[in-house]
């Protein structure tokens, strides 16, 4: 006895739903930039090597994961590439100036963070303004913060001395140490990348949080309306964003025990950009956080894979640009492919 | 009311064991293959590493220098540069990853790049440092520094204006980050004898320097003094002088084609010169020699590549060697 088959409770197999996934053009455009740059440098594919590429793509990746969720759910943040020299400003300033342990000084720009993170979200949900504006405004007003409160507490552009305050070797190493693998020492920060990917996809596939943050950047008038918390789930993405850029901060400051009162600007498109290459639209809706990690490896290995090959650095982000809009259109190319399977 | 747990959720886990510190230096002792182990004896390899973003006036002359000296002995040399402390370290460890026979960094930031150099040391490649840093360079285990004093010549600066008539100076400084350009001002500030004030720009948008240095010239008449600290900033606050009908003197540290011309035709005073064609040549020499001879340069203290002034005398004669990008 056989029923006419219904195509939406058909068995999909596993081929298929590898390739409906919104990570897999960023898993091809990962092989391709892999294998191009290790099949001209050695030491790009030695563990030394790869301890160097993995180094840029971990701090870069947990931004880009937090910041895929907050694109997921329909929003920006431009804020977010400041706000890591914030929190590290915060760090090292009440460290260094006011006798604060570590820790304590952390708390406080977690705190801070937060704050900032709830003040875009409530400002993006209550004035229905674009978040692209309101947080354009915050990267502003961060970037003077920075550099205004920094050059008038310590009378100079960069506050350094983190090494000598109390607290900072337990800090250090569990947040800025390095492990030896195979007797290369990679950064711990990978570590912490990981375990932001896996608690961000948790949250995204296995979680109602997920669900909501799914609904409110696909449709949020519909979300709205079957019962979803929008204001809120939007608020809590920023404030995500915002604790992720506290420990990007965090682990940076830790490392290199100083701080300049002009660090993340600009940083703030390349975690859209890791983002984007990872599968999130730009409209919302759709995307993944293991995409936007691999779209933080891609990045790391084209910025030093270029610089292994040993190319002129005056054309260097002629290259970058290339190489991401190459990335980019290859996982378009693949999605798209994707979706006629899928139909 | 329920609330949404992705903060709390992401919050969890502060306890993660098994990570060691890498305490700076002491850590790893690399086989020491780096120059032994060079194939060829004429193929060594230097990587230059700077504080400096791609396009930038100034480092392209450190950079035509490294170049010039890497053909001159027939040895490879790699430029490299970025601004943000984290990835100039990055470029440092990179440079260690490819075992190079040395490493010439300059460091604007010298706390931030302790470790990526303590690294370079630990796997005894010599390192040279260039242009800022001096203070630091031997504690971190440099062979030598090749620079000038920001502060020496902040001072020199300062007396030269001071003998100008200026009594209110502009200082305008152009990289947020820099510790050296608040040398600069504060060396200038001690020799003057007048006020000082600072005005903070971006070197990467000029018209916006112009436009900035014009509205602090418009809105303070006593101003009668300009010191830029970059020569690309200096061409812009040329202009502003002019758009504001200012009679302010102005007055630049480090050199370009524009600014020599500049100088001849009486736009501006004079120019502080480091000669950052040397910051290049010198440290591919002496790794050079280092690594041929085992020879160290200073004894210990900074070779100094300047300062010296350029002024209407002497402008014609650097005017030639500036269009050629080695002044």
């Amino acid at each position: 006895m056989t029923l006419a088959a219904d195509e939406r409770v058909a068995d999909v197999g596993l081929a298929r739903r590898l390739l409906i996934r919104p990570e897999l053009g960023a898993v091809v455009g990962l092989v391709v930039v892999f294998v191009f740059f290790a099949s001209q440098s050695p030491v790009f594919r030695s563990l030394d090597g790869i301890a160097n590429w993995l180094d840029p793509a971990a701090t870069l990746g947990i931004m880009a994961v937090a910041v895929a969720l907050l694109m997921i759910g329909g929003e920006f943040d431009l804020s977010a590439g400041v706000l890591t020299g914030t929190s590290g400003l915060i760090l090292v300033t009440l460290a260094t100036r006011y006798g604060f342990s570590v820790w304590a000084a952390m708390l406080v720009g977690l705190v801070v963070a937060l704050a900032i993170g709830l003040a875009n979200g409530l400002v993006v949900t209550r004035t229905r303004l674009p978040s692209f504006i309101v947080t354009l405004g915050t990267f502003l007003m961060l970037q003077g913060l920075n550099l205004g409160v920094t050059k008038a507490i310590t009378g100079t552009v960069q506050v350094s001395g983190l090494r000598r305050a109390s607290g900072f070797e337990a800090a250090n190493a569990i947040l800025a140490g390095t492990i030896q693998i195979g007797g290369t020492s990679f950064r711990v920060a990978i570590l912490w990348w990981i375990l932001v990917t896996a608690v961000a996809t948790w949250v995204l596939m296995r979680s109602k949080a997920g669900n909501w943050i799914f609904a409110v950047g696909g449709n949020e008038q519909a979300a709205r309306a079957v019962g979803v918390a929008a204001a809120r789930t939007k608020i809590a993405l920023f404030m995500t964003t915002a604790f992720a850029a506290w420990l990007v901060g965090s682990i940076l400051a830790l490392r290199y025990t100083s701080v300049q009162a002009n660090i993340g600007i600009g940083q703030e498109f390349i975690y859209i950009i890791a983002a984007v290459i990872g599968g999130c639209l730009l409209t919302g809706g759709y995307g993944s956080a293991i995409g936007a990690a691999i779209g933080a490896v891609i990045f790391g290995m084209a910025d030093k894979g270029i610089v292994f090959l040993g190319w002129n650095a005056d054309w260097f982000k002629f290259f970058l640009g290339a190489m991401l809009l190459l990335a980019t259109l290859a996982n378009r190319l693949v999605r798209r492919y994707a979706e006629e399977v899928k139909h | 009311m329920r609330r949404t747990p992705i903060v709390l959720a992401l919050l969890g886990a502060l306890a993660v064991s098994g990570c060691s510190s890498s305490g700076g230096q002491s850590a790893q002792s690399a086989p020491a293959a780096s120059s032994a182990a060079a194939p060829a004896a004429a193929s060594a390899s230097f990587a230059v590493i700077t504080h400096a973003g791609a396009g930038d006036s100034f480092w392209d002359v450190v950079k035509n220098g490294a170049e010039a000296a890497g053909k001159q002995y027939g040895v490879k040399v790699t430029y490299q540069g970025d601004g943000d402390p984290a990835k100039q370290s990055q470029l440092i460890d990179q440079a260690v990853s490819e075992k190079v026979d040395g490493i010439v960094v300059s460091m604007a930031n010298p706390d931030a790049l302790k470790e990526a150099i303590g690294k370079a040391v630990a796997a005894k490649i010599p390192v040279v440092t260039i242009n800022s840093g001096a203070d630091s360079s031997k504690a971190f285990g440099a062979i030598t520094h090749v620079g000038q004093s920001e502060d020496v010549a902040g001072r020199g600066a300062g007396e030269q204006l001071k003998a100008a008539g200026v009594t209110k100076l502009l200082c305008v400084i152009h990289e947020a980050g820099n510790v050296g350009l608040d040398q600069r001002c504060k060396g200038a500030e001690q020799t003057l004898g007048g006020t000082v004030e600072r005005l903070q720009v971006d070197v990467s948008n000029l018209a916006d320097v112009t436009s900035k240095v014009t509205a602090k010239l418009q809105s303070d008449k006593q101003v009668n003094g300009v010191l830029a600290l970059n020569p690309a900033v200096a061409i812009a606050a040329r202009d502003a002088i002019k758009d504001s009908g200012s009679p302010a003197k102005l007055a630049t540290f480090d050199l370009s084609g524009d600014v020599v011309s500049a100088i001849k035709d009486g736009e501006i005073l004079f120019a502080v010169d480091q000669q950052q064609y040397l910051q290049g040549y010198l440290p591919i020499t002496f790794l050079n020699l280092y690594k041929n001879n085992l020879n160290t340069v200073g004894g210990g203290l900074p070779v100094n590549t300047g300062p010296g002034f350029v002024t209407k005398d002497n402008a014609e004669q650097v005017a030639k060697l500036a269009e050629a990008g080695t002044r």
